[in-house]
Order: structure tokens, then sequence, then C-alpha cells
């Protein structure tokens, strides 16, 4: 037995040598992931029914590079994925940027498309950090490789109710009543349910819904679902939307001589470029209550002043701040995981803490979900084809307007 | 729910539904003498509409003024696509057809893509936001002027294929293709100036379309399946059908989204394809086949 356990000379000089490789390339390993820059797939619709959100999105991680460098983070490989506005095809072409080399991934800003890359990025063991997509279940699955910078559906009501609510009492003008109408794909099907519940804890908010239109986003005519809103004769029309929809339902206000006290976003659409570029002063005046940015923190003023530079007469907006943002997350934690790891990667984002940031709130950090809980959304508006921010106080730049200027009078 | 309301929602409904029927007429046109299944029908007509927005933002001209000029250039591109890509495929089994088409219409939409980008684009005139209020019903202005146009262009169509020599040849040619040959007809040539006349059906209807509703390079699908719909609906190769069909799809999709839930308004216009495929399987104004 005793000569069994002995090390002999052959296998002393065999673990020596095995040590020394160990010990002699480990430093150049962690060398090498600090130095080679992180190499991240980033998932986006840039084409089909939200391609133009994608490409915006897009313009958020073109404006990432210099900031990191400013902030002396390490550098980004970005590898572009285009989920094509399709939950399948966002499935593969997750898999194909892993199997491509991609050791983090971010996006996709739906949350379908969201939610099959998070399945995915689990399976594989990949880093996956989500810019902008709000359906609760996603960051409820007990994944260990799944963060969301970005509210929940039901963080985004609450907050829109406690921002409606601190408007209509600085206005001192509120209305009695509303109609809430809602895209039905999984973003404004979570918004909806969400909404009633979320509503009837906030005993201030001043309005009672009449009516609940759901519409199908890609429709090219809204002038039913529009008739079907005027005809509840409601004071404020409560809105989840996307885009091209937005713009259809103005138009059909404007047509129909339906002009609401008031229209509450909760959603995209209603602030952005597109919209305000095409509706002009027809634009003006709809509240958006969205997560946003602190127009007074520091590195918002650096994120303005990037794409000013980048994409002169573009306004800056949630599309460009979360997308920035979880590139942020992912140049953070590679820094101080030093390496590329997965594991050590993701441990290092569970453990980010960013005060200096550019969405409203204390800063970026997650729970044990993945979620970071933290956030708070704002509430602005649209002037004179630019946006301000009203609401909540501490993160304003102007005072709200309400009610709206009649559409027949401007 | 007040009478107005209703009676807005349905006169509104047949207005978009003629602009359809126009849309869904250049397929059957098509369908009716060459037999083929044009699958980038909807593709053609966001073609027309990004002309549109080209000559709209480049010399302001109003989409009434452009009808005919538009309706010229959709011509002339399928007169030439039929000449040059369809016509070898026309004795080539079925799928061969369908996978050429279907190609074609990704190449326009990845084209359009490239060239225009993916936002939504529309234009807006003097009229675009005016609306006709009609003993206390509202009526989109827009609309009225686009479904107007449509069942001009309609109306001249009918007037072609009827009073016109080469009309009439073109008829000849759908109904007895080896007849038309033996009277020494250039079934070809009829073949793509009958092309160029569902492709300017589609043109005029992809510019009044401007008026009313804004475009996407990814719309296109959508819009061939509805011209799918409402052709199939309407008769398959029938001309009325196409018309009584995007009426009827028109004014189903508005009412049905009235009284029931607008996000499943889609649903009514395939219900109606469905009892139709049921119960008169030819379509409402088809001819059964033996």
């Amino acid at each position: 037995m005793a000569s069994k356990n002995r090390i002999s000379r052959r296998t002393f000089t065999a673990g020596m040598g095995a040590a020394g490789i160990v010990a002699g390339t480990a430093p150049f390993n962690i060398i090498s992931a600090q130095g080679a820059p992180l190499k991240v797939g980033v998932l986006l619709p840039r084409s089909g029914a939200q391609a133009g959100i994608g490409q915006d999105c897009q313009r958020g991680v073109d404006i990432t590079a210099g900031i990191l460098k400013d902030l002396k983070l390490p550098a980004l490989q970005i590898m572009n994925g285009d989920t094509e506005t399709n939950v399948e095809v966002a499935r593969a072409r997750a898999e194909r940027l892993i199997n491509e080399g991609a050791q983090l991934l971010i996006g996709a800003f739906d949350s379908g498309q969201s939610t099959a890359i998070a399945q995915v990025a689990e399976q594989k063991g990949i880093p996956y950090v989500i810019n902008i997509a709000a359906a609760p279940p996603i960051t409820e699955q007990g994944y260990k490789f799944v963060f969301r910078n970005f509210p929940t559906a039901p963080v985004i009501l609450a907050n829109a109710f406690e921002n409606q609510i601190e408007i209509f009492k600085a206005t001192g003008n509120a209305p009695k009543t509303a109609v809430f109408m809602h895209v039905n794909d999984t973003f404004g099907t979570a918004m909806q349910k969400g909404f009633t519940g979320t509503m009837a804890r906030f005993a201030d908010t001043p309005y009672k819904v009449l009516e609940t239109i759901a519409y199908d986003g890609t429709a090219r005519d809204l002038s039913v679902e529009v008739a079907k809103a005027k005809a509840t004769n409601a004071e404020a029309l409560v809105m989840v939307s996307r885009l091209n929809d937005a713009i259809l339902i103005t138009r059909e206000l404007v047509k129909q001589r339906w002009s609401p006290k008031a229209v509450l976003s909760m959603g995209p659409g209603w602030y952005e470029d597109q919209y305000l570029k095409t509706l002009g002063k027809l634009g003006d005046g709809p509240m958006s209550f969205v997560p946003w940015y602190d127009p007074n923190k520091k590195l918002s003023k650096a994120l303005e002043a990037a794409l000013a530079k980048a994409h002169a007469g573009v306004n800056m907006n949630t599309n460009h701040v979360y997308t920035f943002e979880a590139l942020l997350v992912a140049a953070d934690a590679y820094k101080r995981a030093g390496s590329a790891d997965p594991k050590a990667l993701a441990d290092a984002i569970r453990a980010t803490n960013i005060k200096d940031n550019v969405s409203p709130g204390p800063g970026i950090q997650f729970d044990a979900k993945g979620q970071n809980s933290a956030l708070k959304n704002s509430a602005i508006q649209n002037r004179g084809g630019k946006l301000v921010t009203i609401a909540p106080k501490e993160a304003s730049n102007a005072k709200p307007e309400h009610p709206m200027k009649p559409y027949d009078k401007r | 729910m007040t009478t107005e309301v209703v009676l807005k929602i349905a006169i509104s409904g047949v207005l978009t539904g003629l602009v359809y029927g126009l849309m869904a007429l250049g397929l059957s046109v098509i369908f009716g003498v060459v037999r083929v299944v044009n699958f980038a029908h909807g593709e053609m007509m966001t073609i027309a509409m990004y002309l549109v927005i080209v000559f709209f933002s480049a010399l302001g001209l109003d989409p009434l003024l452009m009808l005919v000029p538009i309706s010229a250039v959709l011509f002339a591109l399928g007169y030439l696509m039929q000449r040059a890509i369809i016509n070898p495929f026309i004795n080539r089994p079925e799928h061969s057809q369908f996978m050429l088409l279907v190609a074609v219409a990704l190449i326009m939409v990845n084209a359009l893509l490239l060239i225009f980008g993916p936002d939504s684009q529309g234009i807006t005139t003097t009229y675009s936001f005016d609306s006709f209020d009609v003993g206390g019903i509202i009526i989109d202005a827009g609309k009225v002027y686009a479904a107007i146009a449509a069942l001009i262009v309609a109306v001249a169509l009918f007037a072609f294929f009827r009073l016109t020599l080469t009309g009439k040849a073109i008829r000849a040619c759908a109904d007895n293709y080896n007849g038309a040959l033996v009277v020494g007809l250039d079934v070809k040539r009829l073949y793509s100036l009958t092309f160029g006349i569902g492709a300017a059906c589609v043109g005029a209807a992809g510019t009044m379309l401007m008026i009313v509703t804004d475009v996407t390079p990814a719309i296109g699908p959508a819009y061939t399946l509805l011209a799918f719909v409402i052709v199939i609906t309407g008769g398959l190769g029938s001309m009325p059908g196409a018309i009584v069909g995007g009426v009827l799809i028109g004014l189903t999709e508005a009412l049905g989204g009235f009284f029931f839930t607008p996000s499943a308004k889609t649903m009514f216009s395939f219900a109606i394809l469905v009892l139709v495929l049921l119960f008169r399987p030819q379509g409402i104004m088809g001819r059964k086949t033996a």
C-alpha cells in the first residue's frame, strides 16, 4: 500500500511540468482576456415591423464606443444580429451569434423576442443583458445568465400612475373619464393585464376607464378603433402603442374631430422622432410615461452630446438610453471580471453597482432575479417638436401643460 | 352606440374596400388571363407607394395628379416583368411560378428596405386631415377622393376590356388560349400587356392608398395576402368580383371590428373567405368550372 502512494521521481517531474504549464499560461489568459475586446452579440429587430425601432436602438450602439473609452472601460467588439421582428428568427440568430463566438448578448427591444433569446442564453450559459423588454416573466424563470436593466410592465404602470397624479395635482386640472387603447402584442397585452390592477392601487387616480379597446399593431387603418373610442365620450385617451399605430391614431383623432383633454401614453410611439417629424404641430401635447433618462445626470449630457454629434437632429430617447446602458453594463462587468469567461461575466454583472448612469433612479444594480428593480420612470411631453421631462419633479426640466390644445386650434 | 357612428364606420369600410378592390382587380386580371398567380402583388403596390413619396417629396405633386404617371410606370414594370421573367415560366409547373414570384417579391422588399430604410413613411396633403360632416356623419375626405379615383379606374378598365380591340383580344386569350393562337393573336405580347395592366391597377391603388395610410417595405406581403382574400372571395378571374370582394371585406372588417373587437377584425375577413370557400367555392361572382 505504502509503495502505491509514494510519489516517484517521474510522477513528480510530470506534476511539476503540468503545474508549470498551468502557472505559466494562466496570466497570459487573463492578459489576453483583458486586452481583447469583449465580443458582444447585439440582437435587434433591424427589419420587419419593428425595423424602425431596431435601427433607432442601433444609434445607441453607435455612440457607445467613445463614451466607454472616456469612462476608461474596456472596448467591445459588436457582432450584429437581426431578429427580423420574429421570435423564431431571434432564437436562431442568438444561437448563431453564440456559435460565432459572442461572449455576451444584448437586445432585443421586444418581450417576445427577448424571451426566446433568454432561453438560448440560459441553455448555452452565455450572459444576456436585455436592453428593452417589459414582460415580467422573463426575469421570473430563475435564470442565472439573464439580466434586465429595464422596468417591467407593472413598474412602468405604477410609475405612470404616480407621475400622472403628480402632474394633475400640479396643473389643478384632471380628466374624469378615459378610454384605454392598447396594441395586442406581448408587450401591449402584458400592460393591459397590469393596468386595471395597478390603477386600483392608486386611489388618487382622477379618471375611471369607460372602455378598453385592443387593436392589431400592424393594422393599416385604425379608423374603426378611434371611432369606437370617440363614441365613449371619454375626456382622456390612455394608450399603449407602437410607432406606426401612434401616427395612424393621431391622424384619425384629427380627421374624426376628437380632441381629448389628454393623451396619456404608457409605451413607445408618441414621443419618437418619426412621430414628431410626421405630424408636426399635431404631434404636440401627448404625455408619455416611459422609461426615460434623467436630463440632469452628467452621463445623460455626455450621451446627448455624442448622439447630437453622430446623428444631428435626433432626440435622445428610451431606445438609445437603454441600449447604451446594456452595453455599459457589459463593459463594466468585463472590466471587473477580468475575463470573458461566461460564469465570471455573469457573476460580475450580478454584482453591478453603477452610480454614474443615464436612466432615472439611484443607478444600475441587479437583484437575485437579474432585474434592476431600482429603476424609475419619467413623464415626458411633446412641445414644439422637442421632448421635455415633466415628472418626477426631481428628474424633470419643464412644467406640465394640461389640458392639451385642441387639434383644430393649432 | 348611435346610428351615426355605425353609419360612419360602414361608409369608411366601403370607401377603403373600393381601394382594396382596385388593388385586387389587378391580381384578378392577371390571373384571369395569364393564369399566373402574382405573389409579388402587394410588393408591387409598395413600389407605387414609394414612388408617391419620391414625387411628393421632390416635386410636391398631389397623389391624385400622380395617379396616371405612376400607373404608367407600374405598367412598364409589369410589362417588362412578364416579358423578361414570367413568360419563360408560363408552361412550367405552378410551384416553379410560385417560387419565381416569391423570389421577385423578396427582392422587391429588400431593395425598398435598402433604398428607403425601415421607417414608416407617409405624405401630408392639403386635405390629409380633412373630413366631411354629412348630417352628423363624419367622413374622411382622403378616403372619399381615393374611393372615387378607384371607381373611375375600375370603370375605365371595364370599358377597355369591353370596348377596345386590344381588350377583346386579351379576353379571347383568357377564354381560349389555343383559339387565340390559331386566329393569329400575339399571345405573348398580350400576356405582357395584361400583366402591365394588372400592375397599372395596383399602381393606381397604391397611389390612392398613400392618401389614407403610410408605407413601410415590410407591408407588401400583408397586401398580397389581402388581395388573395378579396379575389378568392369575389371570384378568381372575375373583375366585378374583385370590386365586390373588396367592398365586402372592407365593410366586414369595419363593422366586425366595431361590434366585436377591433384586434380581431382581420379574422372576420378570413371568416368570410372560409364561408365562401365552403358554400360557393368559385367565389361570389366567379364562374363554376367543370
